[in-house]
């Protein structure tokens, strides 16, 4: 059996969105900043993926940028509120300690050049409050950016609320909504959401394409200098075949949401409560708030390379927040800001679903991984310690 | 692929897994916090390795490193066993990544400290220089 589990990382694209890009690499591949016939049909489709995009945002075609996907996204948006900040003298941004690399690195960069960054704790649950927010905004505030939903975890933010509080306090309030876009309904205006990252390959999209929306009137800082492709706030030819097939796959999410949402709950909750009877085991984020695809467990006794490795032997793709997987010898640090201890984070697992996967496959995925957790026991000091009583577990 | 195919198979296939009961020597390394820790039991007669076991807890490249060195060093005299180099282990694996080279070092480490325990617990002098400096690994740090 070959399961795919590991749609947070990327997805399948769908037939519709492969469809829809072909025709702009075979017959209309003209250069959309061309006069002639081909260059301005390229350009006419450009416009129509930026019309579907605005349509599910709810907001103004005008109001979204064709990035290359949801990381150079987040560090445009970033880095535009910072330098709109600093002409006001407002060098602080608040965050959270969960966020994507592609904020939490830009914030970094931000803090070097003498701004502040609060990092907003997260509860165990996965979550941050808007309370949080309110209480950490200051006068001199330029930017509070809350992702949608946890890559890692998939918990659900109070984004909307968030957005509340920041349109009171006069504070950009940007969201990186990779995870969530295309699987939880967006209303930029309902939300009050001044900036939005997404990224095409999340929701059965081609990689190498995303988007930025930013409200009317925030002025935008280049990271690419070249023509006046996307209004002069974008340098360089758009990669039109990758931004209709985003703009094709966004539509067919969002017109799925709900129905792709619900068979996904159910999945995801066979999974969850399968892989909650492995002994000294624990789910990581809130039990409902998440995506409804998302699972991500930790093992106590064992580290997640080898379990995904067993895993992939056994035809099962997934991901893991163990310092091993990360390339760095620090475990998740999603894993560690909701207060695992690095023991028990190396031990993990995400699960991150489609609608292609089945109740076969859940039931699959749980036999494999429970077999697969006891075997690597079996050989693990750590697991005989626990057993003999010399070490005391962390995980009830 | 991310490891050779002789890694792969010490991994999935693992020599030499388990527990000596009584055994005459054992050596521990690394900590959960890091998210390797490697066991190596030995059964020492007349000072030769009569047989070894280990346990690790860690990724791929730590159990093919654990269950490859014991390979090497079993029916081997001690003194064999102390001129083990962790790129000895790695090599018999068809290498391993830059960033999985410490696992090796771990299997190297843990069977000295699994003979350095033989030595102390019979009383049987030994040279220091032989044995690693658990203060100097940075490692964790």
């Amino acid at each position: 059996m070959k399961i795919y589990a590991d749609n947070a990382a990327t997805t399948k694209m769908s037939r519709r969105a492969i469809d829809a890009m072909i025709p702009y690499m075979e017959k209309v591949y003209g250069n959309p900043s061309s006069l002639y016939t081909i260059g301005q049909e390229a350009a006419e489709a450009l416009e129509s993926a930026r019309q579907t995009m605005a349509e599910h945002l709810h907001c103004m075609p005008r109001e979204i940028l064709f990035t290359s996907g949801g990381s150079e996204a987040d560090n445009q948006a970033i880095l535009s509120a910072a330098r709109l900040g600093e002409k006001k003298g407002k060098k602080h941004i608040i965050s959270t300690a969960f966020e994507h690399h592609a904020v939490l690195h830009t914030l970094n960069r931000l803090e070097k050049e003498g701004f502040e960054v609060t990092l907003l704790d997260v509860h165990e649950n996965g979550l941050v409050t808007p309370q949080q927010v309110k209480e950490a905004i200051r006068p001199d505030t330029c930017l509070v950016t809350v992702m949608y939903a946890n890559n890692e975890i998939g918990t659900i933010q109070p984004i909307g609320e968030i957005g509340s509080v920041c349109r009171e306090a006069g504070v950009l309030f940007h969201t990186d909504a990779v995870q969530a876009a295309g699987h939880l309904p967006i209303d930029v205006q309902a939300q009050n959401i001044d900036m939005l990252s997404l990224s095409a390959h999340k929701f059965h999209g081609p990689k190498g394409v995303g988007a930025l929306y930013a409200k009317q009137g925030i002025r935008l800082t280049n990271l690419i200098e070249g023509g006046a492709q996307e209004r002069g706030r974008r340098g360089g030819t758009e990669n039109v075949p990758g931004i209709v097939g985003m703009a094709a796959a966004f539509a067919e999410s969002c017109a799925n949401m709900e129905e792709t949402a619900k068979k996904l709950t159910a999945l995801r909750d066979q999974l969850i409560e399968g892989l909650s009877k492995i002994p000294h085991s624990i789910l990581n984020g809130d039990r409902t708030k998440r995506l409804p695809g998302n699972v991500n467990f930790c093992f106590e006794g064992i580290e997640g390379e080898s379990l995904l490795l067993l895993l992939d032997d056994a035809g099962i793709s997934a991901s893991s927040g163990s310092a091993c997987t990360s390339g760095s010898l620090d475990p998740s640090h999603v894993l560690l800001a909701i207060g695992r201890i690095h023991d028990i984070a190396h031990g993990s697992l995400r699960l991150s679903l489609s609608e292609e996967n089945t109740e076969e496959e859940i039931a699959y995925i749980i036999q494999t991984t429970g077999e697969v957790v006891d075997y690597l026991r079996k050989m693990s000091p750590v697991w005989r310690d626990l057993q003999e009583g010399k070490r005391s577990y962390v995980i009830q | 692929m991310l490891y050779s195919e002789k890694v792969m198979d010490h991994f999935k296939n693992p020599r030499n897994v388990g527990v000596i009961e009584n055994a005459d020597g054992i050596g521990e390394v690394g900590n959960a916090k890091c998210g390797d820790i490697m066991r190596i039991y030995l059964k020492i007669d007349n000072e030769i390795i009569s047989d070894v076991k280990f346990e690790t807890f860690g990724c791929g490249s730590a159990i093919a490193s654990s269950s490859m060195a014991t390979e090497m060093i079993k029916g081997k005299p001690l003194k064999d066993a102390l001129e083990l180099t962790n790129k000895a282990v790695a090599e018999a694996l068809d290498g391993l990544p830059a960033h999985k080279m410490h696992c090796s070092v771990l299997a190297e480490e843990a069977i000295k400290n699994a003979i350095l325990d033989y030595y102390k617990k019979n009383g049987i002098p030994y040279d220091h220089s032989q044995f690693p400096d658990c203060d100097s690994c940075q490692h964790c740090n």
